[in-house]
């Protein structure tokens, strides 16, 4: 593997194994200090990951390109089987129907695999069962329809490509229902009278791009809320006064991207916050101090591939520093103007809500398209050490993928890993669809996934599909 | 067959429900990701279905719900039923605390549960203020990092107050283990929002304090460091000026261990004015001994953002980057 990419990681790994990693140990010892829950359950994932790096370091080379190969039949015989039957376990997942189509729809898309024709009307014909006649789907049929599952199943249409699947969705129905979830404050419920966070809006917001359906109306407040979930570490918070997670910061993110109100956030905290959540298991954490998890080798490495579009920005707002929320509101006059209204509290009196103006909103759909063009500016983060932990760590020989050693594999982790090792290999294309230089890809070059537009998750192609599908409706 | 199927009494023999025709779930000819039900579960929801599209609100379907959810407590639309019911059977909601707490120590993660806690809070009033920090307190005992425990009891002290105790009880968790980064975000929440404490500005110099002297007993701990920031978060200028945050800085720079975090917060300080004296730069000079490309005449901040590329590998390209890209008076 002389010339391969696991040399440009030897650095990270041979960090793992001795200079980082050692340091801490040895000062532990000889301070004879008890070790916390966090420092105990972090040493063991770090045994178990180094254990399998040491393996693949002293492993002759074809071994190593072997370790390092995507399983491609075995991870679709997984997914096809989960497509085709659950056993009565996934009970606990019964509200989660369309999320089960997209996750292995969407990772099966990653790999290239198509459907069967018949398979592909069914479930189309299973979502629609899922959708609520006032608009917006459930997590199965009759159920109340939810936005993430929502999302879910419309990411699943728009993944499945076909005419019928594109024109199944009721659109105006589904606008209505956005609205009806939407709070006075600007921000989203899940379902009516449900939990208003930041989850709630990516979805609400994703899904009225994806179908050119986003305007002021919408958007209104959402930005807001987002800022105020931006949290002293640089991070997202799922509400205001929350802790910064791998998951919010990306449905936080790519919501400011879609609405033309990204550079409103603190971009130079959030950039650092996100890449220090990558660590020496090569794998991202969720939070600060937590254990490494493959799935946020997408919600973390997804929002460090959505910054690569962003670094102009952000690098306008190293140069301006400081600059407060109230003095950029001021720069931005011009497009942008600051108005309110009057809500009754609660308590019978009345408040003003302030909120952002942005007059740019309802280019939504054109947002989408127009952020993937932005030139790449190039990686923030270890793509190759990522892929390592994707590939080694995560991926489950017999199929699909997992957290991290230890657990089980499960549909949902699948589609996040794949995703996230389909961000990390295009991390160095200069334009979004072409294909990876080859030392960009661990392992054999045939690992190469499908690339995928960042702001939905979506395989790029069936994005551009349904882009030119919906930009014709009004 | 195990023993809980054998006890359960299927609705279909069960007196009180013979007036009800069960609704099977219409899931097509060709279902995708169909699930192999047990005949329990499904039997309870299509019977769930039947009083759901029938709207029936009362004492039997409060039960049927409580069933529907001990087999999967993820399903919103039982839950939101089961609320719609509660209002209408006019239900002591104490009880259905109890029960709610109940249901919450098997299932503690779970967004339904939370928000239906929260629901009943609201309902219940300050009242149930400390039960609510008790319950959240318990969830922690067993996992301090629960996301959806920390939102429920930020929302709680939020709500319903409770705030008394509350920078004594981050300051527990954190003795039991200072790299709980959920308790020091919940440390940063109580001092910034807390009614009792008089906001951040009146907080800062003893949680900068706090906060040093987390860093000196464990240098490798990144939420003390971050948390130092977020003191200053928006303030950039009061930052630089506090010497106790450069000092920090300079001391564990010192012990050439743990030099990332220090190194990244210098950078910080220097990309907002800092003027660093000559112990900053050689004990930086100290560091770069091992990194011979960097040239000599580059700045400070450009010399760490060296450092931090050969020293932090897993993170050479954001170096990089900062390097490329510093604020041009530190340049």
């Amino acid at each position: 593997m002389e010339s391969s990419p696991i040399d440009s990681s030897s650095n990270a790994s041979s960090g793992l194994s001795s200079s980082t990693s050692s340091p801490p140990h040895s000062d532990r010892d000889h301070r004879q200090i008890t070790l916390t829950v966090t420092q105990l359950e972090q040493l063991k994932v770090e045994e178990k990951v180094s254990e399998i790096y040491r393996i693949l370091s002293g492993a002759p080379a074809h071994t190593q390109t072997l370790m390092l190969e995507l399983w491609r039949d075995k991870h679709i015989e997984f997914l096809t089987r989960g497509l085709n039957q659950l056993g009565p376990t996934y009970r606990v997942l019964d509200a989660n129907r369309p999320w089960l189509c997209y996750w292995i729809i969407h990772s099966m898309a990653l790999l290239r695999e198509s459907l069967d024709i018949e398979v592909e009307n069914n479930a189309v014909d299973f979502l629609s069962r899922c959708k609520d006649i006032n608009g917006g789907y459930g997590g199965g049929p009759g159920q109340l329809p939810h936005l993430a599952t929502t999302y879910a199943a419309v990411n699943t249409l728009v993944t499945l490509g076909s005419n019928s699947a594109l024109l199944s969705i009721n659109r105006e129905a589904l606008r209505e229902f956005l609205l009806r979830m939407k709070d006075f404050c600007g921000a989203f419920r899940m379902h009516h009278t449900g939990e208003m966070d930041v989850r709630a809006c990516y979805t609400a917001i994703s899904v009225a791009s994806l179908l050119n359906i986003l305007d002021f109306e919408i958007t209104k407040g959402v930005g807001d809320y987002i800022l105020r979930c931006q949290t002293y570490e640089g991070g997202i918070a799922g509400e205001p006064g929350s802790e910064a997670h791998g998951g919010y910061t990306f449905c936080g993110l790519a919501t400011m991207i879609l609405i033309n109100e990204v550079h409103r956030l603190d971009l130079t905290s959030l950039i650092d916050w996100v890449a220090f959540r990558q660590g020496l298991e090569f794998g991202f954490q969720g939070r600060t101090n937590k254990l490494v998890d493959g799935c946020y080798s997408f919600w973390q490495g997804g929002s460090l591939f959505l910054i690569q579009r962003l670094l102009s920005i952000a690098e306008n707002q190293i140069k301006s520093l400081p600059m407060s929320i109230e003095q950029e509101q001021l720069s931005m006059e011009g497009n942008v103007d600051s108005a309110a209204f009057t809500v009754p509290k609660p308590d019978g009196s009345q408040r003003q809500i302030h909120y952002f103006e942005n007059k740019d909103a309802g280019k939504g759909s054109a947002t989408g398209l127009d952020f993937i063009r932005t030139t790449n500016g190039g990686p923030l983060f270890h793509s190759i050490a990522l892929q390592q932990y994707i590939l080694l760590c995560s991926q489950v020989l017999e199929g699909g993928f997992k957290d991290k050693p230890g657990k089980v594999r499960d549909h949902y982790h699948s589609c996040y890993c794949l995703s996230g090792l389909s961000v990390s290999q295009y991390s160095f294309s200069k334009s979004a669809d072409s294909p990876p230089p080859p030392n960009a890809v661990l392992g054999p070059y045939s690992n190469l996934l499908e690339p995928v537009h960042p702001l939905y998750n979506l395989v790029l192609d069936k994005y551009y599909k349904a882009h030119e599908f919906f930009s014709v409706m009004s | 067959m195990s023993s809980d199927e054998d006890e359960w009494v299927p609705f279909s023999r069960r007196p009180e429900w013979s007036d009800v025709k069960p609704v099977p779930q219409d899931d097509g000819p060709h279902p995708v990701v169909p699930i192999a039900y047990r005949a329990d579960f499904r039997e309870t929801m299509d019977y769930f279905r039947a009083v759901y599209l029938s709207g029936e609100r009362s004492h039997r379907a409060l039960n049927l719900t409580a069933e529907a959810i001990s087999m999967n407590p993820g399903n919103y639309t039982v839950w939101y039923f089961r609320r719609l019911v509660l209002e209408a059977v006019d239900a002591d909601l104490n009880d259905e605390m109890e029960y709610i707490n109940c249901v919450a120590s098997k299932n503690s993660k779970n967004y339904q549960i939370w928000h239906h806690k929260r629901w009943l809070a609201e309902k219940l009033g300050p009242e149930v203020a400390q039960k609510e920090l008790e319950f959240t307190k318990r969830i922690f005992a067993i996992d301090a990092k629960n996301y959806h425990a920390w939102s429920h009891r930020q929302w709680v002290l939020d709500a319903l107050g409770g705030w008394q105790n509350e920078l004594d009880y981050c300051t527990e968790l954190l003795e039991d283990d200072i790299f709980n980064n959920s308790a020091w975000n919940q440390r940063y929440f109580v001092i910034t929002r807390s009614p009792l404490l008089g906001g951040l500005q009146s907080m800062r110099e003893s949680e900068v304090s706090y906060a040093v002297e987390a860093i000196l007993s464990n240098p490798e701990n990144e939420s003390p460091w971050r948390y130092l920031r977020g003191l200053y978060k928006g303030d950039p200028n009061l930052l630089i000026c506090n010497n106790q945050i450069s000092g920090v800085c300079l001391q564990v720079l010192k012990t050439k261990h743990n030099i990332i975090f220090p190194l990244s917060l210098l950078l910080e300080l220097l990309c907002h004015g800092f003027q660093p004296s000559t112990e900053f730069v050689s004990a930086v000079e100290a560091l770069r001994t091992s990194v011979p490309e960097s040239s000599s005449t580059s700045s400070l901040a450009n010399t760490i953002c060296s450092v931090l590329e050969i020293v932090d590998p897993i993170r050479s390209n954001y170096w990089s980057w900062r390097r490329s890209h510093l604020p041009s008076q530190v340049c």
